[in-house]
C-alpha cells in the first residue's frame, strides 16, 4: 500500500492551490484527506471488515440458519422451522436458564451499582489519602484476574469447610452454614455473590471517576442550604452520575446475561438446573447433547435479549445535552 | 469542602471492609496452598508446617513454562494484528470519512454487545472445516474478528477528534494516504493505542470459552483455558489446585501491578466508551 495513491499521481503540482487557497476552500472541502478520493478509505476498512465478516457476521448468520433445523452436528439435518424457538420458550429446562440469567442481574448489576454508589460517595471524601490510592488498586484486582480463578477461589470459600462458614460459625450463625454452591436454594445467589465480587470494584472506581468531575461548589451550596448527606447524595451525586451509572448497568447486565466462566467453574449449572444459564446451556446442548438446532435457537434468543436490554439503557442514560 | 469527621471515618471503614472482602479469596487461596498436598484444610487456618513445595509441584503439574509460552504466542498472534486492523478501520471511518462509513460503523457497533456464546457453535464447525481445530490459530483468528467491534469503535473515537489541518498540511508536503496514516497519525495515536493494547492483552489472556471449545490440548490454550483443565485434573487436591490457581493468575497480576496506572485508565475508558 505504499505505492502512490491515484490522486497523488493525477494531481499535477503546478495546479495545486497555494496555502491561501486552501484556507479559503476549507469551508467547502469536508474530507480530511482533502484530495483523497473517498473510496480509498475502503482499502483501510477492508481487512478489519474481512475478519469481522468471516469470524463474526458469518457465524451469526449461520446461528440463525442452524436454529431453523434439527441437526445432531454430524448427519443430515431436517427443517424444523420455528420449532426450536417453540422449544426454548416451552421447555422449562431451557427457559429456566434464561430466567436464572435475569435473576443474576440482581447480583451482577443491582448490588454492585448500589453498593458502588454508596462506597464511591464515601470514598470521595477521602480521595486524596493514601488509603484511597491503595484501595483503587486493590478493588481493581478482580477485574484483572481470569474469571476462572475467581470461580475456583470462591468455590473454595463457599464450600462446606470454607472460610464463609467458618466466619458464620465464629459469630454464632453456625446453624445456617452449608455448602452454599451445592444447595438448591442458595446456589444461584452464591453464584451471584461471585459476580458481585468481580464487578463491585469496577463499578466503584468508575463511579468514583465520575464523581471527580462534579463541581464541588454544588456540594458547598447544598450544605449551605442545610442538606444532609442523604439529600446531597440523592439530589446531586446520583443525577450527575447518570452517564456513569448507565455504563455500569450496561456492562454488568451484559455480564449477567452472558455469564459463562464463573458458572462453568463453580457449579457447572447444578445442583440440578439451579444455576443453569443460557451460555452454559448452549455449550452443553451443542457439544454434549448434540442438539445444534436448539442450541442455536437459544443462542439467537440470547443475542437478541442482550441487544434489547443494552440498547435502551444506553439510550436512556445518554447525556443529550452534549 | 465542608466534611464531617464522622463521615470521613465511615468512609475509611467502608473502604477497608471492601478491600478485605476483595482480598479474602486471594488470601484463602494462598493459605490453603500451603497445606499438605491431598489434605482438606478447613477455612482460614495457618498450617503448622507450611508446604512451600506445593508451588513447585503445581508449577510442574500445570507445566507452567509451556502454558506461559502458549498464552504468549496467542497474545502475539492476536494483539498486534487486531491493533493494526482496528486502527486502519478507525482511521478510515473517523478521519478519511469515506462514503458509506455510517453503515460500516453501525455494523461494527452492533457487534459490541455480542455474547461469544451466541456464535460459538457455528464457529466450531467453521474452524473445523478450516482444519484449524486444536491449533492456536483456532483461538487467534476468531479473537481478532471478535475484537474488531471494540477496536474500531475505540480508534474511531480517537481519530474523530484529530484536526483536519494536520492531514491537509501533510498532504501538501506530498505524503500519500498510507504515509499520512503510518507516519503522522499512528505515532499521534499512541496513548489510545497503548490503552487498547492493554485491554486486548487482558481479554486474550483471560479468554476461556474459545479455549475450551476449540482446543482440546491445554498446552495450546490460553492461561484461563488451561486453568479449567487443571481444575478438572487436580480438583480433588485442594492445596495443589489453590497453588496452581495462584500461579496461573500471577502473570496478569504482576503485569497489572507494573502498569497499574495505564491499566486503570484503560479499563475505565474502555467501559465508558463501550
Amino acid at each position: 500500500m505504499t505505492r502512490p495513491t491515484p490522486d497523488s499521481v493525477v494531481d499535477p503540482p503546478a495546479t495545486s492551490p497555494g496555502p491561501a487557497a486552501v484556507t479559503r476552500k476549507r469551508g467547502h472541502a469536508r474530507a480530511a484527506g482533502l484530495r483523497t478520493p473517498r473510496w480509498v478509505g475502503w482499502l483501510f476498512v477492508a481487512p478489519a471488515l474481512g475478519v469481522y465478516a468471516v469470524f463474526v457476521l458469518r457465524p451469526i448468520a449461520l446461528t440463525v440458519q442452524y436454529s431453523m433445523y434439527r441437526w445432531d452436528g454430524i448427519g443430515p439435518s431436517t427443517w424444523a422451522g420455528l420449532g426450536n424457538y417453540a422449544r426454548v420458550f416451552t421447555d422449562p429446562d431451557l427457559y429456566d436458564s434464561i430466567l436464572n440469567a435475569v435473576k443474576l442481574i440482581v447480583f451482577f448489576s443491582v448490588i454492585p451499582v448500589v453498593l458502588g454508589l454508596m462506597s464511591a460517595s464515601t470514598i470521595r471524601r477521602i480521595a486524596a489519602s493514601r488509603l484511597a490510592l491503595v484501595g483503587r488498586t486493590v478493588l481493581f484486582l478482580p477485574q484483572v484476574i481470569p474469571l476462572v480463578a475467581a470461580g475456583i477461589a470462591w468455590s473454595w470459600l463457599l464450600s462446606s469447610a470454607g472460610l464463609v462458614n467458618q466466619l458464620l460459625t465464629s459469630v454464632g450463625l453456625g446453624g445456617v452454614a452449608r455448602a452454599w454452591l451445592g444447595d438448591f436454594s442458595t446456589a444461584l445467589p452464591a453464584v451471584g455473590v461471585i459476580g458481585a465480587w468481580v464487578l463491585l470494584g469496577l463499578c466503584t472506581i468508575l463511579l468514583l471517576s465520575g464523581m471527580s468531575k462534579i463541581d464541588p461548589a454544588l456540594y458547598e451550596a447544598a450544605r449551605m442550604d442545610g442538606a444532609g448527606p442523604l439529600r446531597e447524595f440523592l439530589s446531586i451525586t446520583v443525577p450527575s452520575l447518570r452517564q456513569e451509572i448507565g455504563v455500569c448497568v450496561t456492562v454488568t447486565v451484559i455480564a449477567a446475561l452472558a455469564s459463562f466462566d464463573i458458572v462453568y467453574v463453580s457449579t457447572q449449572g447444578g445442583p440440578g438446573n439451579a444455576t443453569m444459564v443460557p451460555g452454559l446451556e448452549i455449550y452443553y446442548l451443542a457439544f454434549s447433547e448434540r442438539q445444534v438446532g436448539i442450541a442455536s435457537a437459544l443462542a439467537v434468543v440470547l443475542m437478541v435479549l442482550v441487544l434489547v436490554v443494552a440498547l435502551p439503557i444506553q439510550w436512556l442514560t445518554k447525556d443529550r445535552s452534549s | 469542602m465542608i466534611v464531617g469527621r464522622r463521615e470521613t471515618w465511615t468512609g475509611r471503614l467502608l473502604l477497608v471492609l471492601l478491600m478485605a472482602v476483595t482480598l479474602m479469596p486471594f488470601l484463602s487461596l494462598f493459605v490453603t496452598a500451603l497445606h499438605p498436598s491431598g489434605s482438606y484444610p478447613s477455612g482460614l487456618e495457618w498450617p503448622r508446617d507450611p508446604q512451600w513445595g506445593n508451588f513447585v509441584k503445581a508449577f510442574q503439574a500445570a507445566r507452567m513454562i509451556e502454558l506461559v509460552k502458549s498464552s504468549t504466542l496467542i497474545v502475539l498472534g492476536v494483539v498486534p494484528v487486531a491493533l493494526l486492523l482496528g486502527t486502519m478501520a478507525g482511521f478510515a471511518i473517523g478521519h478519511l470519512r469515506m462514503a458509506g462509513r455510517n453503515v460500516v460503523f453501525l455494523a461494527f457497533v452492533l457487534g459490541l454487545t455480542l455474547p461469544f456464546e451466541g456464535i460459538i457453535t457455528p464457529l466450531y464447525y467453521q474452524v473445523r472445516d478450516m482444519g484449524l481445530l486444536n491449533t492456536r490459530w483456532a483461538i487467534i483468528l476468531p479473537l481478532i474478528g471478535l475484537f474488531m467491534p471494540f477496536a474500531v469503535f475505540w480508534m474511531r473515537a480517537h481519530f474523530v477528534n484529530m484536526p483536519d489541518e494536520l492531514s491537509e498540511s501533510a498532504r501538501m508536503d506530498g505524503a500519500n494516504v498510507w504515509q499520512l496514516f503510518w507516519r503522522i497519525h499512528v505515532p499521534l495515536a499512541m496513548p489510545a493505542l497503548s490503552s487498547l493494547a492493554i485491554l486486548l492483552f487482558l481479554w486474550t489472556w483471560n479468554q476461556f470459552l474459545l479455549a475450551i471449545v476449540l482446543v482440546d490440548d491445554p498446552l495450546k490454550r490460553t492461561m484461563s483455558g488451561a486453568l479449567g483443565a487443571f481444575q478438572g485434573q487436580w480438583g480433588t487436591d485442594m492445596p495443589l489446585l489453590c497453588a496452581g490457581s495462584l500461579l496461573i493468575l500471577a502473570p496478569t497480576l504482576v503485569i497489572f501491578l507494573i502498569f497499574q496506572r495505564r491499566f486503570v485508565t484503560a479499563l475505565l475508558q474502555g467501559s465508558l466508551k463501550g
